[in-house]
């Protein structure tokens, strides 16, 4: 399982355990996440600080995750690292996301956009 | 100077990220900045990508060679596979994907951003179709730190 997930202030926080979402990874990230977040409150942030790469197939399996949440569920990003965060503003993903910074800042009332 | 190193692996999916990290590694340790390798990394790693799912989609697996010439201003990656030449022999556009925060979810595009990062990121692209290999050039161009 390349994911663990806790509930934290009404949001299921998903952690990637992995340091690449790369094509190799792809399809069993989307299956995994499909797992994780069967059902769970409305928000989802995934914790990305442990990945250090992502390429196009897995930027494509995380829209394919927020797909599959449906339009009553939101996934937010967080924990960018500076090299995936270069993928979703090159590709302008970012625009798609809400992305923060750390964790901490997805969890922060204050810094939370709908 | 140029600077020249090559590797070659099996054209699945693991082998190709192990060869892909063993690039990134050796460029690293030529002194090219990190943040440009991260550059390099995410171009090769999306011709690399075409080249397992598309070259040799309908063929026998072969291999993949990564060949890099480092310039004392610009890298230049060449890779290399004998699987099928890429349609009428030219390389995809690349049209980017335009999405916006209004986007339907059903509309997002999970994929077909392979051509347009490498065209961002690559400062020159040269194909040839040779007898029975695919040789796409990528370049880079680079400040040493060192």
């Amino acid at each position: 399982m390349s994911l663990t997930s806790t509930v934290a202030d009404d949001a299921q926080v998903v952690t990637v355990n992995a340091q690449r979402i790369d094509a190799a990874m792809a399809i069993q990230f989307k299956e995994d996440m499909r797992s994780e977040t069967e059902a769970g409150p409305q928000r989802v942030i995934l914790d990305l600080s442990h990945v250090d790469f992502i390429d196009s197939s897995g930027l494509g399996a995380i829209v394919a995750a927020m797909k599959q949440l449906g339009k009553e569920r939101k996934l937010d990003l967080a924990g960018l690292t500076p090299m995936v965060d270069k993928v979703f503003r090159l590709t302008r993903m970012d625009t798609v996301f809400n992305l923060y910074p750390t964790l901490q800042d997805a969890l922060d009332p204050e810094q939370v956009e709908n | 100077m140029v600077e020249t190193f090559a590797c070659s692996f099996k054209a699945t999916e693991l082998e190709a990220r192990r060869g892909i990290v063993s690039v990134v590694e050796r460029l690293k340790g030529m002194g090219i900045p990190n943040t440009r390798v991260d550059e390099v990394q995410i171009a090769l790693a999306e011709a690399v990508n075409n080249v397992v799912e598309h070259a040799y989609a309908e063929t026998a697996t072969g291999d993949v060679l990564i060949r890099c010439n480092l310039h004392p201003d610009r890298l230049w990656v060449e890779i290399r596979d004998a699987g099928v030449p890429f349609p009428e022999s030219k390389l995809p556009e690349g049209k980017p994907a335009v999405v916006t925060a209004n986007t339907p979810l059903e509309d997002l595009p999970e994929g077909g951003f392979g051509w347009f990062l490498i065209r961002e990121l690559a400062s020159d692209i040269q194909y040839q179709r040779n007898l029975d290999n695919n040789q796409l050039s990528l370049c880079f161009e680079i400040q040493l730190t060192s």
